[in-house]
């Protein structure tokens, strides 16, 4: 069997079920970032221009909305490369079917890593629609912040797939979610600059692949990053991707291999 | 109301879900001590009829009693008297096998040291007492089978209900339970049992009840059952397939009752092997001929036409 | 056979409702690791919204009051957080114990009434909450967030009470649950709620019509309540908070009940 055809499998496989819920889907993607921007953005944002004239500057929307979208690239990364797969390998032993099959592991993972990065970019699209809806990011650069977030998210996606190939049952998943990605949320640059935290924190936040996914969302949107920078933000969420990847694919080989 | 030693009493006991009668107008009584069947096919109205003594399912119409009690207006006092072995497994998986016995003690508001004291103790009686420490779902279906029936006796119920006690158990596992149940029977502990096993029912009970569609067919021990309703004997014939001659009415004389299934033949009489004797005299060459005693299983088959398992 | 000698108890007694809770602190003591790390997270949202976001706003005006944005968000959070802590456990929790635990099943066969039950899973998500406030209480008090000497006590409170009426609200709905994507659901709505309910910026930010709306959702009353606790602006409209969470409260029970009953007892 080809590469494409193995892979493209996986993807089918995946369409198929997301068939399902696709409206419900689409229809969070969508509200989710209206919500968000019309609460943080605006009913915040009033105050937070009101008190400091913006941040540095810029309208508090401005600055938040490109690293939300960064930010739901995580998010969704980190739901489809948890409970899914782990279900998957596990209870619905759909891995252990599809290796009956020419389909390889190698298969498996490159065709759940194309159908998370369609997922996001999902995600991504709708978010910067909206924000576009709310008169930010009116212009071409700030297209780019779509692939930029989706790089964000792929790091993220690997790094938990290779997690979630260790995992015996789904208690890990909630300690990932509210020790690593709520705090990353929170204090990842998305809501204020990593500046205002204490150094500390601020080198463990420059350390992740989010900090820096925001970061050149938002320079593409806002328009103020020069291509060296931007390309330099890429490389960290990009190592994280392929660092994860080669993890992901070296536990899944060990743990389906029979 | 009613004979003081019977512990339940039905009348006329009716179960309807909208359309479908599940429960046809029953009559029973269970006397105090005794070890009671309800023996039949899957979809018989066993588990509803079972339900509805178990006080979690409201009575359509009838007279129920159990105790003396009405289920309807005393649910919780019946309740705290008598242990109910549920047809599927309701234990509690977040916790381990003897938490499972400490904590249903609570719900009957027994103290925590006697709720710990009886769980040690009915661990013990169904050999469940290495496995105290593990979670439920490590265990084995006959396990959790043993233990479901250690929970039910955690109150020290006067009336035990259980529903096909052991379905779907290995045969090594199942006569650990009889072997357990019939310990209670003779502590004096009333059985009330559902089952389409006829072996479970002939082993178990005193008397029992067929039921078939939603009514009761037939009522008495085993023994009289199968004294009324068939012969002591069943010589069974098998010929090979698609040579089952047409016996035309040959070996009607040969016995009381003939049934003709489709994998054999069925002559019930008094004496099996003179059948045998004659069936070769006339003439007849089966593959195999087989004498046994008559069960209940044959005592359905009379009843209905049908075999207890689909 | 020794019958267990039983006083005449036909009336529904509290103590049948207090086994659920036994039962689920047995349960939980093989999982406290969730409960503890459960109160991680709107510790975080303090210390990530309020200092952190609050680095961009200087102060808030709140009913006439100017207050530290910490002082602002910390006790939207909190009231945020029993909420949460109540829904969850009464919608996620409770509907994997119906449906698929089967764990009531067991229960109704003993003289725990179907009412007994459901009413001890409320009391039990109550509790949780009960810790959860108590937690963020302490750390308010330490971060200097709290005016009145009353206002954490006060709060420790109103965070029961809000707890008790999510949690009711949440048994209700879960009853009519039928698969586990409707928990989903309510995920969903919770997040608008969130959002909206003058948990980051004051009220007046809305035009006045739609202050109108949100003065009447839950989320809102219970942030009123505890943020005019801990601010130190206590007025009659509290009383209003608190009269809006009791009825929501009851409603949430009896409608529970009536669906359980319906449910378990076929």
């Amino acid at each position: 069997m080809s590469l494409m055809a193995g892979t493209l499998h996986v993807v089918e496989y995946n369409a198929l079920i997301f068939r399902r819920i696709w409206r419900g889907s689409i229809a969070v993607s969508f509200f989710t970032p209206l919500f968000f921007l019309a609460a943080m953005g605006v009913g915040l944002g009033s105050l937070v221009n009101r008190g400091s004239g913006g941040v540095n500057g810029v309208p508090y929307l401005d600055f938040l909305a490109p690293g939300l979208i960064a930010a739901a690239c995580m998010q969704t990364a980190a739901v489809e490369a948890t409970y899914p797969i782990l279900a998957k390998i596990m209870w619905e032993k759909t891995y252990d079917a599809a290796l009956a099959t020419p389909v390889t592991i190698a298969d498996l993972i490159r065709g759940e890593v194309v159908w998370m990065t369609i997922r996001m970019f999902i995600v991504a699209a709708m978010f910067w629609i909206v924000m576009y809806l709310f008169g930010v990011g009116h212009s071409l650069e700030s297209l780019l912040a779509i692939p930029a977030s989706v790089l964000t998210g792929l790091a993220f996606a690997t790094t938990t797939m290779a997690f979630t190939a260790t995992r015996r049952n789904d208690s890990g998943f909630a300690a990932i979610n509210r020790f690593v990605i709520i705090p990353l949320y929170l204090l990842g640059g998305t809501f204020f600059p990593i500046a205002k935290l204490p150094l500390a924190l601020q080198a463990l936040a420059w350390a992740t692949p989010l900090a820096h996914g925001v970061a050149l969302s938002r320079g593409l949107v806002l328009g103020n990053i020069g291509a060296a920078d931007a390309l330099l933000h890429a490389l960290v969420p990009l190592a994280y991707f392929a660092g994860g990847l080669l993890f992901a694919r070296a536990l899944l080989m060990n743990r389906l291999a029979k | 109301m009613g004979d003081s030693n019977s512990l339940i009493l039905a009348r006329q006991l009716t179960k309807r879900f909208g359309d479908l009668t599940a429960v046809e107008s029953i009559d029973f009584e269970v006397a105090k001590g005794e070890a009671f069947g309800f023996l039949g096919p899957n979809g018989a109205g066993k588990t509803s009829t079972m339900r509805m003594i178990g006080g979690v399912s409201p009575v359509t119409s009838g007279l129920l009693t159990i105790f003396g009690l009405d289920p309807a207006t005393h649910g919780p006092t019946i309740r705290a008297r008598i242990g109910v072995v549920p047809q599927a497994d309701t234990l509690d998986l977040e916790l381990t096998v003897r938490e499972n016995l400490i904590i249903y003690s609570r719900y009957f508001d027994l103290s925590w040291r006697e709720g710990a004291r009886r769980a040690d103790e009915l661990l013990e009686f169904v050999q469940l007492q290495e496995r105290a420490k593990d979670k439920v779902d490590e265990l084995s279906g006959g396990m959790k089978r043993r233990l479901t029936i250690a929970r039910a006796l955690i109150n020290s119920p006067e009336l035990l209900l259980l529903d096909e006690p052991t379905t779907g158990l290995d045969p090594q596992a199942r006569h650990l339970v009889w072997d357990r149940l019939y310990r209670l029977k003779q502590r004096g502990v009333t059985l009330v049992l559902t089952t389409h096993y006829m072996d479970e029912a002939e082993q178990l009970c005193d008397r029992l009840v067929v039921m078939d569609k939603a009514r009761i067919a037939a009522e008495g021990s085993p023994r009289e059952l199968i004294d009324k309703y068939s012969t002591r004997e069943v010589l069974e014939l098998r010929f090979p397939i698609d040579e089952q001659p047409p016996l035309d009415g040959k070996l009607n004389d040969l016995a009381e009752r003939i049934e003709v299934l489709p994998d054999r033949v069925l002559l019930y009489t008094g004496d099996g092997d003179e059948a045998i004797a004659a069936v070769h005299r006339r003439g007849l060459r089966p593959e195999t001929a087989l004498v046994r005693r008559s069960t209940l299983e044959d005592v359905f088959l009379r009843l209905t036409g049908r075999s207890l398992v689909d | 056979m020794s019958v267990l000698t039983r006083r005449a108890a036909p009336l529904r007694v509290p103590t049948r409702s207090l086994h659920m809770v036994e039962r689920n602190v047995m349960a939980y003591r093989h999982n406290w690791i969730v409960i503890l790390s459960g109160f991680f997270e709107p510790v975080l949202y303090l210390l990530g919204i309020g200092f952190g976001l609050g680095s961009l706003v200087p102060a808030v005006s709140t009913g006439g009051h100017t207050v530290s944005y910490a002082m602002f968000v910390a006790p939207a959070l909190m009231a945020t957080s029993a909420m949460n802590g109540a829904v969850y456990e009464s919608t996620s929790n409770f509907f994997y114990k119906l449906r698929y635990a089967k764990t009531f099943e067991a229960v109704i066969q003993t003289p725990i009434g179907v009412e007994d039950a459901a009413m001890g899973e409320v009391i039990w998500a109550v509790i949780r909450g009960c810790l959860y406030s108590i937690g963020f209480v302490v750390i308010m008090e330490a971060l200097g967030l709290i005016a009145s000497p009353w206002g954490g006590v006060l709060s420790i409170l109103a965070a029961l009470l809000i707890g008790f009426a999510f949690a009711a609200l949440g048994v209700a709905i879960t009853t009519f649950m039928r698969q586990w994507q409707d928990h989903e659901l309510v995920t969903l709505a919770l997040q608008p709620l969130f959002l909206f309910s003058a948990t980051f910026f004051p009220i007046t930010v809305y035009p006045t019509f739609l202050q109108a709306f949100v003065e009447v959702t839950p989320l809102y009353r219970s942030i009123h309540l505890i943020r005019g606790l801990t601010t130190g602006q206590i007025d009659a409209t509290l009383l209003v908070d608190v009269l809006y969470l009791v009825l929501l409260g009851l409603a949430g029970v009896a409608v529970a009940s009536v669906r359980l009953r319906r449910r378990l007892l076929k």
